[in-house]
């Protein structure tokens, strides 16, 4: 009997844009001037936001949360792509997406301060709360996905995840799942190489996140994860697939996460030095910057700008944030049922009386 | 009405539900074509269609998440797990999220799924196929937990559980799904959650089971009635979360005996709460210890030796002696 080729598969990588900030004309998304620099207000605000919840997480004034330095590119590009009704199901390393996603960030920080309510977010903003428990959450997107297609609405769901996360079992899943039910789901891997100290290669032995696609029966490609263009790009196109009743994608945003894991983390003890050296030279940041200056986009004046709108706005958003008022004790009860069960009835009065705070 | 037993009446539940809201889907493995292999959801792949009535792949964990998204954007799914042996996998979903969407986002998002399971031992089954674990989704904040004993109560909690605005955990008891008929309504209704019923009045002391040991109880009852022993009171717990401490109670306070019986294992079981509650609010109340009947801390073993496991109905009517007489 013949031995045949089964199947032969290549796996493609996108890069729009190079160190310099040059761009491959034929790639380059068809972004307005306005649209660059709004990205660019976006990455900027978001990295002044990370730097000054880090200090008010030194200060005490903000609890445990997990950086976004370096990542700015892959999730917010990411969340650029997105149209009106289209769901967003993070993981937790996501604040610029949700910026983009119109979230109120006081809201993000009052999560991060140790508050529930911070993930409330407005009705009808289709973004699902941030989820802790790593690989688990990208099923619920193909389950939206399905609703979504089912209901005949032409939108699509991004999930967001790590490179750790494609270890988990729901990953597997979830991708089998969205292939067999053809949801309308773009998975979106931010490889950034580390698991808190676990690397990229202990996480797999394959040579890429994207090509795990091959198996499931759906495209996957990876992407230069700090040059936000070709995030964008390729995400755009991914989500658009979707919403045309083509299936689901994965997308391998390539990128590195610069921070430790979280503020309780400290990176120093595991990660070589030069290797964050390496992926400071392709900071996603400097790298649109480096492009908005060429174009003509970005002047001394204009970042300034910028820089001084962000500051702004940071303010504001640690004003707001501090100004939120702790919840009263009872709210621990409220939440967990539409109505009450007498049960906990019994422990908030109980709880209550023992405050001095009796009905 | 019609003469039912207890997978007819599920069967019925699920298409009154499928018919009244289009919202309603049934997914797992082998619930479409195959009609589930205990064919509760027979029929209604053909009259509901492959969008209502779902094969899924293989994947427990991947049944309830999806479920999950489902039922965030507006679905009310009924997940079938195969068995209840299966479940685990599924049980990080259930805890990690199902649970606690709705105190995560502070209301914005709910969780209105239904996991249903045939649950329990006695048909003679496989490894995995005869758990009783009601007591580690009870534990759970955020979740119900339902186990009808019955036809009418099984085509009316299932109706209430599929409208309920939370996730539930719906136990079916396999040993019974076709061991009793009863006349249950043709019309849709509802046994509301949360309410625990007395099936069997009594003065001398309250036997609280759930689920197949209800049968049990009631049998051990009529025994002892007939002995001239006792005049035994039977509650049906029905739902283990939110449980309906009331019933228990006024009936513990008039009868002052109680005895819990479950066939899950003794230790950590759901028995220990009920028992917990007793003492803690009718002690004064009580003639006997409270005591518990239950499955030994022993895996549920297969055929030979599954009868040994079980509590019997000989070994309840020695239980309900001993307490009489203490």
């Amino acid at each position: 009997m013949p031995v045949t080729n089964l199947m032969t598969f290549n796996v493609s990588r996108m890069e729009v844009m190079d160190l310099d900030g040059n761009v491959d004309a034929g790639l380059m998304p068809d972004l307005s001037p306005e649209q660059v620099a709004e990205l660019y207000g976006i990455m900027v605000l978001t990295r002044r936001l990370d730097e000054r919840m880090l200090k008010l997480q030194r200060q005490g004034r903000l609890g445990t949360f997990a950086r976004v330095l370096g990542q700015e590119a892959a999730h917010i590009g990411a969340a650029y792509a997105m149209r009106e009704g289209d769901w967003l199901v993070p993981a937790f390393r996501e604040t610029g997406s949700f910026i983009v996603r119109g979230i109120p960030v006081e809201r993000v920080l009052q999560y991060w301060g140790g508050d529930e309510w911070g993930q409330h977010f407005p009705e009808g903003s289709r973004v699902l709360p941030v989820s802790v428990p790593v690989g688990t959450h990208m099923l619920h997107a193909v389950g939206i996905g399905w609703a979504m297609k089912q209901d005949r609405e032409r939108v699509a769901v991004l999930t967001v995840f790590g490179d750790g996360a494609t270890s988990e079992g729901d990953f597997h899943e979830a991708m089998n799942f969205a292939a067999v039910f053809q949801a309308p789901a773009v998975f979106l891997c931010q490889n950034n190489h580390w698991a808190i100290s676990v690397p990229y290669g202990r996480q797999t032995a394959a040579a890429s996140i994207a090509q795990k696609a091959i198996a499931y029966g759906m495209p996957g490609i990876q992407v230069d994860g700090n040059d936000v263009f070709a995030v964008y790009r390729v995400v755009r196109d991914a989500l658009d697939r979707a919403r045309n009743g083509e299936g689901p994608t994965l997308v391998e945003a390539h990128t590195y996460r610069m921070a430790d894991h979280t503020t309780s983390d400290d990176a120093r003890k595991y990660r070589p030095p030069e290797e964050t050296a390496y992926w400071q030279e392709r900071d996603p940041l400097e790298r649109l910057a480096r492009y908005m200056r060429r174009k003509g986009l970005l002047d001394e004046a204009r970042e300034a700008e910028t820089l001084a709108r962000a500051e702004a706005e940071v303010d504001r958003v640690v004003a707001a944030y501090e100004a939120f008022p702790a919840p009263p004790p009872d709210d621990l009860f409220a939440h967990l049922y539409a109505e009450m069960t007498p049960a906990l009835r019994a422990q908030r009065d109980a709880l209550l009386a023992a405050l001095g705070e009796g009905e | 009405m019609a003469d039912l037993n207890l997978v007819e009446a599920v069967r019925e539940g699920l298409r009154q539900e499928l018919a009244r809201d289009r919202k309603v889907v049934v997914l797992g493995e082998d619930v479409a074509k195959d009609g589930g292999v205990f064919r509760s959801t027979d029929g209604l792949f053909e009259q509901f269609g492959p969008e209502r009535v779902i094969d899924t792949p293989l994947a427990e964990s991947g049944i309830v998440g999806m479920a999950i998204g489902m039922a965030v954007a507006g679905y009310r799914p009924v997940a079938e797990i195969q068995f209840s042996g299966f479940v685990y996998p599924a049980y990080d979903q259930l805890v990690s999220h199902a649970s606690r969407l709705r105190n995560r986002s502070r209301g914005l998002y709910a969780c209105p799924l239904v996991v249903r399971m045939p649950y329990g031992g006695g048909i003679r089954a496989l490894e995995h196929h005869s758990e009783s674990m009601e007591a580690i989704f009870a534990h759970v904040p955020g979740l119900k937990v339902v186990i009808p004993s019955n036809p009418y109560d099984a085509k009316g909690l299932l109706a209430a559980a599929i409208r309920d605005p939370d996730p539930v955990i719906f136990c079916e008891p396999a040993r019974i799904y076709r061991a009793v008929r009863m006349e249950v309504p043709d019309e849709a209704y509802e046994v509301p959650l949360g309410e625990a019923k007395v099936v069997r009045e009594g003065v001398d002391i309250s036997v609280i089971a759930w689920g197949a040991l209800v049968r049990t109880a009631r049998q051990a009852a009529e025994q002892l009635a007939q002995e001239g022993v006792c005049d035994v009171e039977v509650v049906d717990v029905r739902t283990l979360s939110p449980l309906d401490t009331g019933t228990v109670l006024a009936s513990v306070q008039k009868t002052g005996r109680a005895l819990v019986v479950h066939e899950a294992s003794r230790t950590g079981g759901f028995g220990a709460e009920i028992a917990a509650q007793i003492q803690e609010q009718a002690l004064l109340q009580l003639q006997a210890p409270v005591r518990r009947v239950a499955g030994s801390d022993v895996i549920p073993p297969l055929a030979k030796l599954e009868d040994y496991f079980q509590p019997s109905m000989n070994l309840l009517v020695n239980e309900i002696r001993a307490t009489m007489e203490f």
